[in-house]
């Protein structure tokens, strides 16, 4: 990689941070919503860690792995909506005009959501701790946890730079938030998966590429180091990180053939 | 004025909200495909919950999640109409609609309509799905009737909420006010497990909560032992009444405004 690109991925970089921070309407939601659902899921489930063969007595563990799938689910709105703001402004056609580079606008663009990621993933832990949660797999597992963290950020950042660009519509990237939600709610996000009762929902949660992310960030906070758990989390995120890039990169093209 | 055109005005106002929301995929399928998720995803994902100890509810946990989703359905579905008003805001629909009204309260009636209309399409596919999903009902005719009264109250009340930010805020930027104050009311309960099992600050809160007493008579009706009907009925008209006031409020705010 040249420093040309390096270069014009910092500039488009920066641009992505600074308007990410100065727009609160993009930072509140992604951090109070997913600790707001932690709060009222951890105190009216406690009861649920009763059940026999349920991995750990304090319900806040668990489920503090759902806070960081949330905050990534933001990261769709928060670096589509920036994107489509840019093609609906007319400032991705001027931009077309000047020798950036694809990969360097793909990549910078990604870079607010990814500074969002590490405060979410911080403000998370702390209130965890707060609460009372354990780390099973100590402070490096922390470290760990960040970076899959980022990793999963990465990946639905550029499911959102995907749908800006093939849409070029704000309001649409609005709309996928809540087929992204579904994937959530039909994970093992509230159970292990081999606690879930009903066989359909855990087939569909056994399918569900969304149940292994969680389950990768678990393991850190449950279990300890499970390789297993680990490899599939990293895997999944590190496909949905390509492929989404790959996917934006071709729908990049086709926008700028259009304009 | 007279009934007549109180009633015009309110029907034509329903009429245009429902057409838009029937003929509209983008406004149709989130409202009724939602509720479906959120049974699906508690009743399905969680109904391991009713091994916890001390859990009784004979009637079956996807029947323990049918009364919650019945009940946010109709919150949310009442919440939507305060959209509904604040897009018509935006794009200066609305001013049309209050310079035609000579009585502006029907245009509010209207939008409750066009709201309670939504929440019985929503809730006649839950309840299909619900049986088709082998949801028992111990329940007779007239719990039933009881149980979906409550909701239709609820609905009215979620609405009128929301109308009454829509008016005085009069931009889509007041969705989230709209929202998180009904969405804490409705999760801030006993929606997992009954009141007995919850502990700490939420069974503080859910104790006080009256969304608390929506569910239990809810729940009761369901299973054929109604409980704590009077309380439930009385907090959810009290509710509505409350913010029919503060829909009226919201109206005068927008005459003034326009």
């Amino acid at each position: 990689m040249s420093s040309v690109l390096f270069t014009q991925i910092g500039h488009v970089a920066r641009r992505s941070v600074v308007r990410t921070l100065r727009q609160p309407a993009q930072i509140v939601p992604s951090l109070v919503f997913p600790m707001m659902l932690l709060a009222i899921n951890a105190s009216g489930l406690q009861r649920v860690t009763k059940i026999p063969g349920f991995p750990t007595n304090s319900f806040v563990t668990f489920a503090l792995a759902i806070p960081f799938m949330q905050g990534a689910l933001f990261s769709v709105m928060n670096a589509g909506t920036d994107l489509a703001r840019d093609i609906e402004t007319g400032f991705l056609n001027r931009l077309a005009l000047t020798p950036l580079r694809g990969a360097a606008l793909l990549i910078g663009l990604l870079a607010g959501a990814l500074v969002l990621g590490v405060v979410q993933a911080i403000c998370f832990l702390l209130v965890g701790l707060a609460a009372g949660a354990s780390f099973a797999a100590g402070m490096p597992g922390v470290l760990v946890l960040v970076a899959l963290s980022m990793l999963i950020t990465l990946g639905f950042g550029a499911i959102g730079l995907v749908a800006a660009l093939r849409t070029g519509s704000g309001e649409a990237v609005q709309g996928l938030f809540p087929l992204l939600f579904v994937f959530l709610f039909l994970s093992s996000m509230n159970l292990p998966r081999n606690l879930i009762q009903t066989d359909w929902f855990r087939h569909v949660a056994t399918y569900n590429p969304v149940s292994y992310l969680i389950e990768g960030i678990r393991s850190l906070l449950v279990t300890g180091w499970d390789g297993e758990a680990l490899a599939l989390g990293f895997g999944i995120a590190a496909a949905i990180a390509v492929l989404g890039m790959v996917a934006a990169s071709a729908a990049l093209k086709t926008r700028l053939v259009r304009t | 004025m007279s009934r007549a055109g109180f009633r015009s005005v309110a029907l034509g106002v329903a009429w245009r909200q429902i057409h838009n929301f029937i003929f509209n995929p983008a406004f149709l399928v989130p409202s009724l495909i939602f509720p479906l998720f959120f049974f699906a995803a508690f009743a399905g994902g969680l109904s391991t919950v009713s091994k916890v100890p001390s859990f009784n509810f004979p009637t079956g946990y996807t029947a323990f999640q049918f009364v919650f989703v019945v009940l946010q359905s109709a919150a949310f579905g009442g919440v939507f109409s305060g959209f509904s008003v604040a897009r018509d805001f935006e794009t200066g629909f609305a001013r049309r609609f209050m310079l035609t009204a000579p009585n502006r309260a029907a245009i509010i009636v209207g939008y409750s309509m066009a709201a309670l209309t939504r929440a019985l399409l929503t809730w006649s596919l839950l309840i299909v799905v619900a049986l088709i999903a082998g949801m028992k009902i111990d329940g007779n005719g007239v719990d039933l009737f009881g149980l979906f009264g409550l909701a239709l109250i609820v609905n009215i009340g979620a609405s009128l909420w929301s109308t009454g930010v829509a008016m005085r805020i009069r931009s889509i930027q007041g969705g989230p006010l709209m929202q998180i104050p009904v969405f804490l009311l409705l999760f801030m309960a006993p929606v997992y497990v009954p009141l007995p099992l919850l502990s700490g600050w939420i069974h503080a809160v859910a104790s006080v909560n009256p969304t608390t007493a929506l569910l239990q008579a809810g729940r009761g009706f369901i299973s054929g032992n109604p409980t704590g009907v009077l309380v439930a009925f009385g907090a959810a008209i009290g509710l509505a009444l409350v913010f029919a006031f503060w829909a009226r409020g919201g109206l005068r705010r927008a005459e003034a405004a326009s």
